[in-house]
């Protein structure tokens, strides 16, 4: 068997997300290849060929790449997948943005959020808001798979695999870049955070968001959100987790003023341990939480800023 | 400009999932259904174009069984102007919807497609792009914003970290996130007035397309049950418990 796992980028850096997408290619097993596709993204490659288990990495660095528009990304993909018998990438949103332009041009069907590998045809993979989980097997030929990266632990560090420049270039008329507008912050990535605390309608409003500030700067957490929250306009909507949104598994996930819909619960009960902070003594999210505290957010994290 | 929007049949979003017990799927015997949520939004930004002067004629298609005609008939008491049903009770997977919605493309001419971004019962997030590399049109996923502007396309797409705006060609495929609007609900006059307006039925076959797919579910489970835990009574004890008992601190 033979991979080709797509490396996911982060202003142009290796994201984390892209060891986990290795971890899933060696839990299917064979030669494993990485693609690295922008522009300027040598030094993603570099970081990409000292990941364990890399056979080769393969740069496709153009300025038709950059910003990672679907079309010339899925072109390339159709140029570049002969050999192989599955391509992965994570479900971020680029992943989900171009993998299923490959598939259906290679006349395949693609497997989507894949948290688990059977064997090499055989996943499973969460549907109806990870309210079940299907077991699938694939025969087409060659399988596109994207990774749900929570379900798999990062390889680590300490190859040397080399780097082979692909030349590859297409042409792309139809798609344009405009604008990007990106939440600057210093605080862990969302998606790879090993602590997340987030807020939802209970906040009250976008302002007192800063009460998770503190406590997320004492744990080194990501802040997160769920949708009523983004809904009612208190925080921007990268920041959502939940079905629609980010999946999160960390090792401590903080609920505060969250009740716990179906479609949030999707996006966080995997985490290891899960603390919910309502005034609501019979709100949803108490059913799945390891600790809940019945009381006045207003007053509570003010109290645990002081005392962690 | 005609507007082509793809909606599907799925369980209504409030409803709780249950397994049959053989584990062959997910038991959707006398379960409510409904339009899926993405979809309706769909339908609300085409019905927005026409009213803007933007869109000429918004035109609705739905895949599967004979009982997807009621949610093309929610599509066109919300505004659109007539539905294609292409009837099949077999399991469609995105590739084959995609193909079929392909050809409705090729028929129609639309100058903008609009679909959901995902299915909330599936969970695939694919159709939409499988639809833009087979029509070989470009793509606008995940779209908080969309503007059209003579013979171009804005789209505002919600991406990990944020957001994009890329500019595309018409015509073009574009699929909807949670924010690109809130959908209307349907009038009484309009649901009535619905009825009367056309629907035609076609099958897969009068399209060539074969819906069978090489991907087979084996098994559905439920996941792991996670239990609840423990009511703490201050942020001490809290505090104590994630030190020394669950030791994530």
């Amino acid at each position: 068997m033979s991979i080709l796992a797509l490396a996911d980028l982060h202003e142009g850096q290796l994201a984390g997300a892209t060891a986990r997408v290795v971890a899933a290619a060696q839990a299917i097993g064979g030669d494993i290849d990485v693609l690295v596709v922008g522009e300027g993204v040598h030094a993603a490659a570099e970081a990409a060929a000292k990941l364990d288990g890399v056979s080769k990495v393969r740069v496709a660095d153009n300025a038709v790449y950059a910003h990672q528009l679907a079309e010339p990304m899925g072109a390339l993909l159709v140029e570049l997948a002969d050999g192989y018998t599955h391509v992965l990438a994570s479900a971020s949103t680029t992943g989900k943005n171009v993998l299923p332009r490959l598939a259906a041009l290679k006349d395949v069907s693609q497997l989507s959020d894949v948290i688990a590998v059977e064997s090499a045809d055989t996943f499973k993979r969460p549907i109806y808001a990870g309210n079940a989980i299907a077991t699938v097997k694939s025969d087409e030929a060659l399988k596109v798979i994207t990774v749900r990266t929570t379900g798999f632990d990062a390889v680590s560090d300490g190859n040397s695999a080399p780097i082979e420049v692909v030349d590859t270039v297409v042409e792309n008329n139809q798609s344009s870049f405009v604008k990007e507008e990106l939440a600057k912050s210093d605080r862990p990535e969302l998606g790879g955070a090993k602590m997340v605390i987030s807020g939802g309608r209970g906040m009250g409003n976008g302002d007192n968001f800063k009460l998770l500030d503190g406590i997320a700067d004492k744990l080194g957490a990501a802040i997160g959100a769920s949708r009523a929250a983004v809904d009612a306009g208190f925080v921007p909507n990268d920041m959502q987790v939940g079905q629609t949104g980010k999946i999160v598994a960390p090792d401590l996930y903080i609920a505060v003023g969250i009740s716990g819909a179906i479609q949030h619960l999707a996006g966080m009960k995997d985490s290891k341990v899960i603390v919910a902070i309502n005034k609501d003594e019979e709100a949803p999210i108490f059913q799945v939480a390891d600790y809940g505290l019945v009381g006045d957010l207003f007053e509570i994290l003010p109290e645990l800023e002081s005392k962690l | 400009m005609k507007v082509l929007v793809a909606v599907k049949r799925v369980i209504d979003y409030n409803v709780k999932i249950r397994v049959k017990a053989d584990q062959s799927d997910v038991d959707l015997t006398n379960v409510k259904m409904a339009m899926n949520p993405f979809c309706e939004i769909a339908i609300e930004e085409a019905v927005r174009l026409k009213e803007k002067g933007i869109a000429t004629e918004v035109v609705a298609v739905s895949i599967g069984p004979k009982a997807a005609q009621e949610q093309l008939r929610t599509a066109l008491a919300l505004g659109a102007d007539c539905a294609i049903h292409i009837e099949t009770d077999e399991r469609a997977e995105s590739l084959a919807v995609a193909k079929l919605l392909a050809k409705v493309v090729e028929e129609e001419q639309p100058g903008l497609v609009i679909l959901g971004k995902q299915a909330i019962d599936t969970d695939n997030n694919q159709t939409g792009q499988m639809l833009a590399a087979l029509t070989n049109l470009p793509q606008g996923t995940f779209a908080s914003e969309v503007v059209v502007d003579g013979d171009k396309v804005n789209v505002t797409r919600e991406i990990d970290g944020g957001l994009q705006t890329i500019a595309l060609t018409l015509p073009a495929i574009v699929t909807a996130d949670l924010r690109l609007n809130e959908p209307r609900y349907a009038k009484l006059p309009d649901i009535m007035k619905a009825k009367k307006k056309p629907l035609d039925v076609k099958t897969p076959a009068d399209y060539g397309v074969e819906i069978a797919s090489k991907v087979s579910l084996l098994k559905v489970e439920s996941p792991a049950e996670r239990k609840g835990g423990i009511k703490v009574a201050s942020v001490d004890e809290l505090i104590d418990k994630l030190k020394n008992e669950a030791k994530v601190l």
